[in-house]
């Protein structure tokens, strides 16, 4: 099987390019992963670089772009991939080496979202009471791995890194504002109204189908959108 | 060269759950603390938890942690250390309730109380009906509490050293432990890292075997750089294999499946746990199950094309109830096999999962070790916590839903004596320069070029001697053998070359450090494992089928001097409530 990857390392190369591998045939075996596709690669060069741990699309680390999409390497079924697959870091992320990104960027603006559940009420000695109703609201929204797949393929973000603040940090924003056991949804509210912060999303909705857990961080953005109109009338 | 240097009142290697949870109760009490991670926080190993923690809530059933203690010492064999199980036990429902508090998503009951399910090893009134103790995010507990425990962090502005390899403890002649030598993986400069305490929570070993349920970089940092420090590592020879792996894979199918009543079968569609654990089936605990599957397959009623796996059938629960509370494993389920567990059953296999070895700890948190005739005496400045530690609360086997509550309960202990222990200890000592060069030393190794073996393929060695030596059934040859090769490699690890000799993250520079921590623990468990005489918990001696409290109540301690084996007691002796003595365990 063909391979086209992204390579540089700032150390000794001057500009970027791609290079070509070949994972034989017969180190293939049925139900592999395009990670361990990586991993065999890499026992072969070792310079290759790229981010991974926990191997089952949990821990977020091996998010790339694959074929033109973004994805996690690990739960990429092979079998699933037109050759010659395509890896390229992250688009719209600063490469540090091969399809490593730089993702400061991503998590200060996951910081910027306030991301902690705040309750300033006496705390009781037992656990705050929530209904299963209410619960279920945060299904779909607390489960983000921030592996940066859908921020990173989002055009208003590429555009507006510095100032939009993307989808998956306003993912964890609706996360907060949807919990019956937050108090600052005002608050909350009050810091995402702005032209840029939210309003720069454009319901492209590339965030929704890159999303490697099957969330859905463009309705979570219009979610938060009702609640403010229906706030301001 | 100036190395680039930066002080704390408290350091914490590692961004698990124990890591971040003994950070925010120092940040909380006004600690200067940095936490120093390879991996960014949320990606650490605690992410991947499935079915829950383990607290005498009551919520469901009657409770009490009294019951919790006794099933947790049944569990670990009557090895783990009575006065730490108590002292869980007891914290246990304080600390979930925390939990909630900081704003973690557990699933709710009707009545709006945390959900609980039942798990493995877990009884009412001392042995008798199932309980349900272990309180749940659906399947997903792990990465809920992380998540959550990562953004209380964020908010009390915890300082994090993310993407930074710790490299050696920096340790001076009085035997006080100031900080860590590491560096910076995206620009691969050292750095010295001062702390007047310094807590160790980087989780386990798994990779030290072929096939396991652990994220790549659990590859036992912390414990090497303990015993590359003097310290001697606590009942290594207890691996837990979880019962439930995917077969051939070796992801996790958390024991909540059989918790919401799943069951395992053969191939002649016989529910087989039935036979060797009457009462508790299929919620036996873990080393019960593991063995029962292992026996299962090799006496020829294994599944499959090669009989070489069971199976595990929750297709009776529907898929209201699955999609519910188990849409994880499902989802897992169907990425991995192409099958959807509410139509067809999971092939799985025992897999390794879970280190109840470590490093010495008192139920503080203080690392302990060995002087003279006193066999736990505390290293000044040294604490840890969480998978890498052995307080020993799991003693031989550790039940389901105690490691999120373990690296919850020790995370946050280790903290508060840190706290004390700042009081008396205001000022950084001298910086011994030689325990730095150590640490540099370390480093500057894997500039060698020219010929020599590669990484990879003796990690792979390493990985496949350990499953083939060291693997559920265990025999004295066959553990010498091992322990001969291990040896080998050893050599050769120690002669092998990266070809990578770039600075800027530098991946093949960290698992080849990774991979001397990966040897580290190995020879450890190895080592251990050849030494126990008798069959505990996990460690199932062939040639010594029983357990012998006689010869053996004891928790083993290995150190890399000379690959030598200690002893030292059991505590048997709870804090306030009567011991529990050895018992026959039946399930």
């Amino acid at each position: 099987m063909e391979f086209s990857i992204y390579r540089f390392n700032p150390d000794t190369d001057s500009a970027p390019y791609m290079q070509s591998f070949t994972l034989p045939d017969d180190q293939i075996e049925p139900g592999m992963m395009l990670l361990d596709a990586l991993l065999l690669l890499k026992t072969k060069d070792d310079s290759l670089g790229f981010r991974r741990s926990c191997q089952h699309g949990v821990c977020g680390s091996d998010g790339m772009n694959v074929n033109g999409t973004n994805g996690l390497a690990c739960i990429m079924p092979l079998a699933n991939l037109k050759a010659p697959v395509v890896l390229r870091p992250f688009p719209g992320m600063p490469v540090i080496r091969d399809l490593i990104v730089d993702m400061d960027n991503f998590y200060r603006q996951y910081r910027e979202a306030e991301p902690w559940l705040i309750n300033d009420s006496p705390e009781p000695e037992v656990e705050r009471l929530q209904t299963p109703e209410d619960r279920d609201r945060l299904d779909g929204l607390y489960e983000c791995i921030l592996c940066g797949c859908c921020s990173a393929s989002c055009p208003s973000y590429w555009w507006n890194p510095d100032r939009f603040l993307g989808p998956a940090a306003l993912l964890q924003a609706a996360r907060f504002i949807e919990d019956s056991r937050d108090q600052a949804t005002e608050h909350r509210l009050e810091r995402l109204d702005d032209a840029y912060r939210l309003y720069r999303c454009h319901g492209i909705m590339n965030c929704t189908q890159v999303c490697p857990k099957g969330l859905n961080p463009s309705k979570a953005i219009s979610d938060i959108r009702r609640t403010m109109i229906k706030r301001s009338v | 060269m100036k190395l680039t240097t930066r002080k704390f009142d408290a350091l914490i290697i590692g961004a698990g759950g124990a890591g971040l949870r003994a950070a925010l109760q120092l940040s909380n009490g006004d600690a200067r603390v940095a936490v120093v991670s390879k991996v960014f926080p949320t990606r650490s190993h605690t992410v991947a938890a499935q079915g829950g923690v383990n607290a005498a809530l009551a919520n469901v059933l009657p409770d009490s942690w009294h019951w919790h203690m006794f099933d947790t010492i049944k569990g670990s064999d009557y090895l783990g250390d009575q006065d730490a199980i108590e002292y869980m036990c007891r914290a246990a429902p304080k600390v979930v309730y925390e939990l909630e508090h900081f704003g973690v998503p557990f699933s709710r009951l009707d009545d709006g109380g945390i959900y609980q399910r039942a798990f493995g090893g877990q009884s009412q009134n001392f042995g008798k009906e199932q309980a349900a103790r272990t309180c749940a995010a659906a399947d997903r507990t792990g990465h809920a509490i992380l998540h959550s425990l990562y953004q209380q962090n964020l908010r009390a502005r915890t300082h994090f050293f993310d993407e930074y390899f710790a490299i050696d403890l920096i340790k001076d002649e009085a035997g006080y432990v100031l900080g860590v030598v590491a560096f910076e993986i995206l620009s691969g400069e050292p750095i010295v890292i001062e702390a007047k305490t310094t807590l160790i929570a980087t989780g386990g070993a798994g990779q030290i075997f072929r096939t396991n349920t652990n994220s790549l970089s659990n590859t036992g940092d912390g414990m090497a750089m303990a015993l590359r420090a003097g310290v001697p590592l606590e009942d290594m020879e207890f691996v837990q294999f979880h019962p439930t792996g995917i077969a051939g894979r070796g992801m996790l199918i958390t024991e909540g499946v059989r918790g919401e009543g799943g069951f395992l079968i053969n191939s002649e569609d016989e529910r087989f746990m039935e036979r060797y654990a009457p009462q508790a089936k299929d919620l036996a605990s873990r080393d019960v199950v593991s063995r029962a599957i292992a026996i299962e397959v090799r006496e020829g009623r294994g599944c499959g094309r090669n009989k070489d796996h069971v199976l595990l059938d929750m297709r009776h629960l529907g898929a209201d109830m699955i999609m519910k509370k188990l849409p994880g494993i499902r989802e897992m389920s169907m990425t991995f096999l192409g099958v959807d567990p509410i139509e067809k059953p999971i092939p799985v296999f025992p897999t390794c999962h879970y280190s109840m070895g470590g490093i010495p700890t008192n139920r503080d948190g203080q690392v302990v070790v060995p002087v003279k005739d006193t066999p736990e005496d505390p290293v000044p400045g040294l604490y840890a916590a969480g998978e890498a530690a052995c307080v020993s609360v799991h003693g031989a086997n550790r039940l389901g839903g105690n490691s999120l509550l373990d690296i919850l309960v020790f995370g946050r202990a280790a903290a508060n004596h840190i706290l004390e222990f700042l009081k008396d200890n205001r000022y950084h000592r001298p910086l011994p320069q030689g325990s730095v060069d150590q640490a540099l030393e370390r480093l500057s190794r894997w500039e060698r070029k020219g010929d020599g073996e590669a990484v990879e393929p003796l990690r792979q060695e390493l990985r496949k001697v350990m499953e083939d030596h060291c693997g559920v059934f265990r025999t004295a040859e066959v553990m010498q053998e091992g322990v001969d090769k291990l040896r080998v490699l050893r050599e050769r690890i120690a002669n092998a070359v990266i070809r990578d000799h770039s600075q800027t993250f530098n991946t093949a520079r960290i698992e080849a450090m990774e991979l001397e921590n990966l040897m580290d623990c190995a020879m450890a468990t190895m080592c251990s494992a050849l030494g126990r005489e008798e069959s505990r918990g996990a460690h199932s001696r062939v040639d010594f089928p029983e357990r012998d409290d006689e010869r053996w109540l004891k928790h083993s301690l290995y150190s890399l001097l000379d690959d030598s084996m200690d002893y030292k007691p059991v505590r048997t002796q709870p804090v306030s409530v009567e011991s529990f003595p050895p018992k026959k365990r039946v399930y």
